[in-house]
């Protein structure tokens, strides 16, 4: 399964305007991994994503998919390894009706019709939007939205799955609908967040660039833990890992139990 | 701004109009885009001066509106919402041409305010038939079976898009110029400057989401293709549909039926 690797070098990228985007990134993800790439604004991780799939080539270094490395040559094979969510959905939804949306990458793949039309349900159904199939996309709501460009994506049977911002803008219930689905997900995954809580629970490991280097590289727990690392990288600790707004005691680390007395202060009942 | 935001309701309005179920609306899109252009070709190849050869078309419009169950209302207000500029186009004819082509009692009536009048009626009829194609049919499936009747697939993608981005488009024209009012303070805020610098705005900001656009085509391993997959029958109810109207507007055409039906009245009551 070396194919399902993501192997950075070196990485470094200047814009045509000269601002440097990344300075030195190095990393490796391997099979089955989840993997959360966090830091502040301008830290380089939309760049950094935007190379996974060739869209932007490195000013230098190299990156590596599996046994490919990334070059004008590779690209088709690379861009059915590696599949992008983009952070605003209206981007990715741009064919008349859901179906031909997901149908898109199957059809440029060569796919048969008949198989298309299979590999579209199964998709739809995968993420809960079947009933959605014909209608125009700008007939959805913004979780719909969401779910049908995963669906996009998972069409073409990605080996990786790369997602910008996949719970930006989503309400509550949509966000936990969304995140249930990612988890189920055998895939490499690999994300950009600022939603800390979503990182802690759905990767097991964590890469913090910062200024387009990166800064940190290890498991969730341990990152979200070094608070002085946060701070340098202007981050702070997911919610759920910080004390009790209320009576400030620490909850479990990394757990999502609540503090017992924060209940009896505010007159709940257990 | 709130007008372009009504226009647009009703954009969508008019395509959620061809997702009813109607005798028309299950006919082949080809069908209905062939007699539409027969009849919009029959209409602008009348002369100038030709006023009542035109009143028996409107047998077209008000069929179809009746089969189909169209609001007739909301047709109308489209239509009327073209009006100014048809009689921009029209105005300077009574004032140039004012040789008096026929008598209507003691009133004279020049050249000039008969080819107005032919204008205003081809307009109401053309365009008219335009919203009723797209309120039977659909825009993309128009597009669809403009294609699949020779049109360049360039021009049909470029259709579809304009289609998909006009809402987000002009959502975020919308909003931007909200945002302007609000900080206008009921005045006009810098006048014509603020405005040209917006819209400025507005198409950078179309550059980059076309720019993300084509990412996420690029993305799904678009090379230059489009394969839609479209179930569709050209077949007897088709056949007769074309024919019937076609030869109906060809014998309309040809013959002037409200001479006809004028010499059958006053033959009848000499």
């Amino acid at each position: 399964m070396s194919h399902h690797i993501v192997e950075v070098k070196n990485l470094r990228h200047v814009y045509s305007d000269g601002t440097v985007a990344l300075k030195d990134a190095s990393f490796r993800i391997t099979h089955g991994e989840s993997v959360g790439i966090i830091g502040a604004n301008g830290a380089g991780k939309s760049t950094l994503l935007l190379h996974l799939n060739g869209y932007l080539e490195p000013t230098s270094g190299n990156i590596r998919i599996g046994d490919i490395p990334l070059s004008k040559g590779t690209l088709p094979d690379i861009r059915r390894t590696v599949g992008m969510v983009f952070q605003d959905p209206d981007d990715q939804l741009f064919m008349p009706t859901v179906f031909d949306d997901v149908a898109f990458g199957p059809f440029n793949l060569g796919m048969a019709v008949a198989d298309v039309e299979q590999r579209v349900t199964e998709v739809l159904e995968l993420v809960g939007a079947n009933h959605l199939r014909d209608k125009p996309p700008y007939n959805l709501s913004g979780g719909e939205k969401k779910r049908v460009a995963i669906a996009t994506v998972l069409s073409m049977s990605p080996d990786i799955l790369v997602m910008d911002e996949p719970t930006n803008g989503l309400d509550p219930f949509a966000r936990r609908q969304l995140m249930a689905l990612i988890r189920d997900f055998k895939h490499t995954r690999i994300f950009t967040s600022h939603d800390l809580d979503m990182v802690l629970e759905l990767c097991e490991r964590v890469i913090v660039l910062h200024e387009g280097e990166v800064w940190a590289d290890g498991p969730t727990l341990e990152i979200f833990n070094n608070e002085k690392l946060l701070a340098e990288c202007r981050l702070e600790k997911p919610l759920s890992m910080q004390g009790c707004p209320i009576c400030g005691s620490g909850r479990l680390a990394g757990s999502a139990i609540p503090c017992p007395k924060s209940y009896a202060s505010s007159g709940f009942d257990s | 701004m709130d007008s372009i935001n009504k226009a647009v309701l009703d954009l969508k309005r008019l395509d959620l109009l061809a997702n009813n179920d109607s005798s028309i609306h299950r006919l082949d899109a080809r069908a209905k885009v062939l007699v539409t252009c027969v009849f919009i070709i029959c209409i602008v190849s009348y002369g100038r001066y030709e006023l009542a050869a035109l009143f028996p078309f409107f047998i077209f419009p008000a069929v179809i509106i009746a089969l189909a169950d169209l609001p007739p209302l909301f047709i109308a207000r489209k239509i009327a919402l073209l009006c100014p500029f048809v009689l921009v186009v029209g105005m300077f004819n009574p004032v140039f041409d004012r040789e008096v082509l026929l008598h209507l009692g003691s009133f004279a009536v020049s050249g000039g305010w008969v080819s107005f009048a032919s204008i205003v009626v081809r307009s109401i009829l053309t365009v008219g038939a335009a919203f009723i194609l797209v309120g039977v049919t659909g825009f993309t499936a128009v597009c669809q079976a403009l294609e699949r009747l020779g049109m360049p697939q360039v021009f049909a993608v470029q259709l579809l898009f304009l289609y998909r981005y006009i809402f987000v488009l002009t959502e975020e024209a919308g909003r931007a110029s909200r945002a302007r009012e609000l900080r206008a303070c009921g005045k006009k805020g810098l006048g014509i400057r603020s405005f040209s610098s917006l819209i400025g705005h507005l198409l950078l900001r179309t550059w980059q989401r076309a720019e993300r656009i084509h990412m996420a085509m690029l993305a799904r391993g678009f090379t230059g293709a489009f394969h839609a997959h479209r179930q569709s029958h050209f077949g007897k109810s088709e056949l007769m549909f074309v024919l019937g109207w076609s030869t109906l507007f060809i014998f309309l055409r040809l013959q002037n039926a409200s001479q006809l039906l004028g010499k059958l009245v006053t033959g009848l009551f000499p």
